[in-house]
Formats: C-alpha cells, sequence, structure tokens
C-alpha cells in the first residue's frame, strides 16, 4: 500500500529573484533553475526513506511532487502503480514549520482527520487513542501557540497516523527543536514506524537522524541536482553509533558524498 | 506593584488630561474678550447639557445615530466581508472587481450626499446609505488583505485532508481571518461614526449632526459643543466596546501569534 516509484523526474522553476541569492549562483533573474534531474528511485512498501542533501538541493521539492502539492516538469510519481495527481487523505504531509492549524484546539486538529465517521463514540475514541499514542492526553483544549515546539510536531504526528493513511511524508520534522526533543521525536517516529509499518519518507539535514532512523537513505547532490547515493540500511534496532562501527562508516561516507569531512 | 501602576496610567491619567483641558477652557472663557455666545464656558455648557437631557432630546438624537451608524455598519459586514472573501479567493473577481472598488475607494461618502438626497429622499436611508459606503470599502479592502495573506500552507493542510470548498471557507479563511477583520471593524466603526454626523447635518431632521446644525442656526453654541461633546464621548463608548468585543475568548488563539 505504500510503493513509490520516481520515473525521470525533473523539475524545473523560472528564477523569480531579482537579486543573486549567492555571489556563485549560477542562475540569473527569469533563468530556468533546474531543482531535480532526472531522478529515479523505487521506494518498498513500509520502508522509513530519509532524504539528505544539502539546502537548496531539492529534496524537499521532490517529497512535494511525491505527496500531490506540486507538480513535475517531466517525468512522474507512481504510488502503487497509479500516478500522484494531487494531494490526498492517504498520504499524509507532516510540515516543515507547524502546520497545526492555530485556530483549532489540539483535540479539533486532530479531529480532522476523522470529521467524516458520524459515530461520535468512535470519532472520540480514535482521537484519544492517537493523542494518548503521542502523550498528549491532557492537552486536548490547548491551541497550538500555548504547547511546546515537540508538543506541537506530536499533535501534528497524531493528526497525520488518525487518518490511518498508506503514507507519511515529513519535511523536517525535526527543525527548530532543541537536541533533546529532537532525540525524543525521533524515537518517537522510529517506535511509530515498527507499529504501524507504513512507508515513510522523511526529508532531513541531519545525517546522524538519518543513520539511526532509516531503511534507505537517499543522497542527493547539489548543482545538478541527481541522486548521489543510495543505502540500504538492514540493521537491527536499536541503532547505536558510538557501537556499531559499520553506521559510523555509512555516516563518515554519507558526509564525505555531501562535501564535509566528519573527522577534523 | 504592577497593578497599581497600570491602573494609574489607565484611569488616573486620562482623567487627569481631561481636568487639564477643562481648567484651561474656563480659564480662556474668564479671561478672554470672547463673549459667552461665541465661546461658551464649560460650566454653561454642562447647565445646556443638562437642559437638554432634561427634555430627552439629546438622547433621542444620540439614539438616532447610533440607529443609523448600526443598520448601515451591519449592512457593510454583511455584504463587505463575504465580498473581501471572494476577492482574496479569486484571483478572476479580484482582477474583476478590484479596480472598481479602488476607484470608488477614495470618494468621499459626503460627495454622495446630493445623490444619496435624491434616491433616498430625506429621512434615515440616505445617511445609512451614506454610512455604509463608508464602512463597505475600508471592510472590503481589509478582507481581501487579510485572506491573501493566510499562510499557504493552511490550505495544503485542507488539500490534504480532502476538505471540500465550504470547509475550506468555514475551517480556513473565516478563523484565520477574523483577528484582521475585527480589528478592520474597529476602525471603521470609527469612520462610519464620523460620517453619521456629517450625514445628519444635511439629509436628516434628527441626530447629533442635526443638533449641531439646529444649534448653529439658533445660535446657540453651548448647544453645539453639548452635541460636540456628546458625539465624542459616544465615540469613545464605541471603541471601548469594540476593544472589549477584541478581546474575546474564541481569539486566544491568535494572542501568541505575533
Amino acid at each position: 500500500m505504500g510503493h513509490v516509484k520516481i520515473e525521470n523526474l525533473t523539475k524545473e522553476y523560472v528564477n523569480r529573484r531579482s537579486v543573486k541569492r549567492q555571489p556563485g549562483d549560477a542562475a540569473r533573474p527569469g533563468e530556468i533553475m533546474r531543482v531535480l534531474d532526472n531522478v529515479n528511485l523505487e521506494f518498498q512498501d513500509g520502508e522509513m526513506v530519509c532524504v539528505l542533501g544539502a539546502s537548496g538541493c531539492g529534496k524537499s521539492s521532490m517529497l512535494r511532487i511525491i505527496a500531490g502539492f506540486d507538480t513535475p516538469s517531466s517525468g512522474r510519481v507512481l504510488i502503487d502503480g497509479k500516478e500522484v495527481k494531487g494531494p490526498s487523505a492517504d498520504h499524509i504531509f507532516v510540515f516543515q514549520h507547524n502546520g497545526l492549524l492555530p485556530w483549532m484546539t489540539v483535540w479539533q486538529n486532530v479531529e480532522l482527520g476523522v470529521r467524516h465517521i458520524s459515530d461520535e463514540q468512535e470519532k472520540r475514541h480514535m482521537v484519544f487513542e492517537f493523542l494518548d499514542m503521542v502523550e498528549l492526553t491532557g492537552f486536548e483544549n490547548h491551541y497550538p501557540n500555548q504547547l511546546s515546539g515537540g508538543m506541537q510536531r506530536r499533535a501534528e504526528l497524531a493528526r497525520a497516523l488518525v487518518v490511518n493513511p498508506d503514507m507519511l511524508f515529513m519535511d523536517e520534522p525535526f527543525t527548530g527543536l532543541d537536541y533533546l526533543t529532537q532525540l525524543r521525536i525521533r524515537e518517537e517516529v522510529v517506535n511509530i514506524h515498527s507499529y504501524i509499518g507504513k512507508t515513510m519518507i522523511m526529508v532531513t539535514h541531519f545525517i546522524e537522524d538519518a543513520v539511526i532512523m532509516a531503511d534507505r537513505i537517499i543522497v542527493m547532490g547539489d548543482r545538478p541536482t541527481k541522486v548521489k547515493a543510495v543505502y540500504e540500511m538492514k540493521f537491527e534496532r536499536p541503532r547505536n553509533l558510538e557501537t556499531n562501527k559499520e553506521l559510523a562508516e555509512i555516516r563518515d561516507d554519507i558526509f564525505l558524498k555531501l562535501g564535509v569531512s566528519y573527522a577534523v | 506593584m504592577m497593578r497599581k501602576a497600570l491602573k494609574r496610567s489607565f484611569i488616573l491619567f486620562p482623567v487627569l488630561s481631561f481636568v487639564v483641558i477643562f481648567l484651561l477652557w474656563d480659564g480662556i472663557t474668564r479671561y478672554s474678550d470672547w463673549s459667552h455666545q461665541v465661546f461658551p464656558g464649560p460650566m454653561v455648557v454642562m447647565q445646556s447639557a443638562l437642559d437638554l437631557a432634561q427634555d430627552s432630546s439629546l438622547l433621542k438624537h444620540s439614539v438616532a445615530s447610533l440607529y443609523r451608524v448600526t443598520v448601515g455598519f451591519y449592512l457593510a459586514v454583511m455584504l463587505g466581508i463575504p465580498l473581501g472573501i471572494l476577492l482574496g479567493r479569486m484571483t478572476v473577481a479580484k482582477s474583476l472587481i478590484n479596480p472598481l472598488i479602488q476607484f470608488l475607494r477614495p470618494i468621499s461618502p459626503l460627495a454622495w450626499i446630493p445623490l444619496a438626497m435624491l434616491w433616498f429622499g430625506i429621512g434615515d436611508q440616505p445617511a445609512i446609505f451614506l454610512i455604509f459606503l463608508a464602512s463597505f470599502f475600508p471592510l472590503v479592502v481589509a478582507t481581501a488583505v487579510a485572506v491573501e495573506s493566510i499562510n499557504p500552507m493552511y490550505f495544503q493542510v485542507a488539500a490534504n485532508f480532502n476538505f471540500s470548498r465550504i470547509e475550506v471557507i468555514t475551517k480556513i479563511v473565516v478563523p484565520a481571518i477574523i483577528p484582521e477583520v475585527v480589528t478592520a471593524i474597529r476602525l471603521t466603526v470609527a469612520i462610519a461614526w464620523l460620517v453619521v454626523v456629517a450625514a445628519e447635518m444635511i439629509a436628516v431632521q434628527s441626530g447629533l449632526g442635526y443638533l449641531i446644525v439646529d444649534a448653529r442656526n439658533a445660535l446657540r453654541m453651548d448647544n453645539v459643543m453639548v452635541g460636540m461633546i456628546t458625539i465624542g464621548l459616544i465615540g469613545l463608548l464605541l471603541d471601548i466596546i469594540m476593544i472589549r468585543v477584541t478581546s474575546v475568548d474564541y481569539l486566544k488563539w491568535a494572542k501568541a501569534k505575533k
């Protein structure tokens, strides 16, 4: 239910910036910028996929295209053999910045996913179950701005999960969290993934998170934006970079591929 | 301590500034050459205010003005906010209607008085029409701007959760614009209150604007001042009420936003 195939995916934008982003930037105003160049990938059902790359390399664009929020310039994305035409409640997107609706309480936000269920009892039960799963019981009537960053992220996860989607997309879900909260959410996402077994695609720039979490790591190159490397991560959990040499080697390798050396 | 300081700056200081003005006013009337007919002192004006209050004509005129503002303003809210939402959401509607609105907006409502009297005659309608005009355009523009500035991410959430068109309006657009629209309503009430007085000076036979014109014709500057003070007080009261409305509980979510 969550098999993804990306075929010859290319995405181009017209550069609308009136000034150059960086001195070395090639794109002039009005020029066409290619953010994805002929990407071919395949993810198996139930995999935890982490997409790594420098900022601006097109990894978020790719995720948005897979989720149906954006259209490819050429090529296509197939989910379970069907071409993606637009967003769908079968594939829930967890946003980079807080995607909770700020005018709704935590309860109302989570309820969005099950609002068509007519049985009030069942609806309440489901919302409660997932709020309980992310340990947010007691915060049902709080508005998002009354929660910490980590709690907001967890509430958004609950809202995504209550839909029972085939797939979950996450665009840098750890950005803006303090280190401990980041680790806690990371653990939570891994636990949820092993519990529900759905395909999850996560864009991140935290290489260590990817090595710890992923079943498959995609490393994207920067200009031209192609897939640089794919790692299949068949390691037991829990994973520990300190004790598992192989994991540490993969981490170092990814750092090198991204043009930074981990050991200085 | 903090509370005490707040209370002082919110109640004591405003009262203080009114007292200073009152004393200045009194001093000028006592020690200048102007006669009481031209520049009546505060005591004279207060006496006239009591007289006007006693035969209940002050209340009658105030109610007449407030009634017109209420009706005209409600009409503007009922039509202006939906139109603003439409303009903010539909590019086609915006390019069709927006130029017309931007063209009509700078025309002062007072410039409409001759036409309003011709179309609606003498009475409440022309005044209501002018208040409607004065409130309608600011509300439309403020609503459209508020709708356009909604974070596009919320519409993506809506698409992701398969919201219907109606749900997008009721669950995203309307709640998202409430803080901005409430502020716009607050500012617009003040404009409407400005306009009703002006309209009543010309088009009708009642209201605080009429009271002022009528007093002028009778050379009763003390009553003119009573009219002005009443207008100021009611305007102040309207603003206090609007501030109360803007701080109601359902806007709790927006408090920490900015």
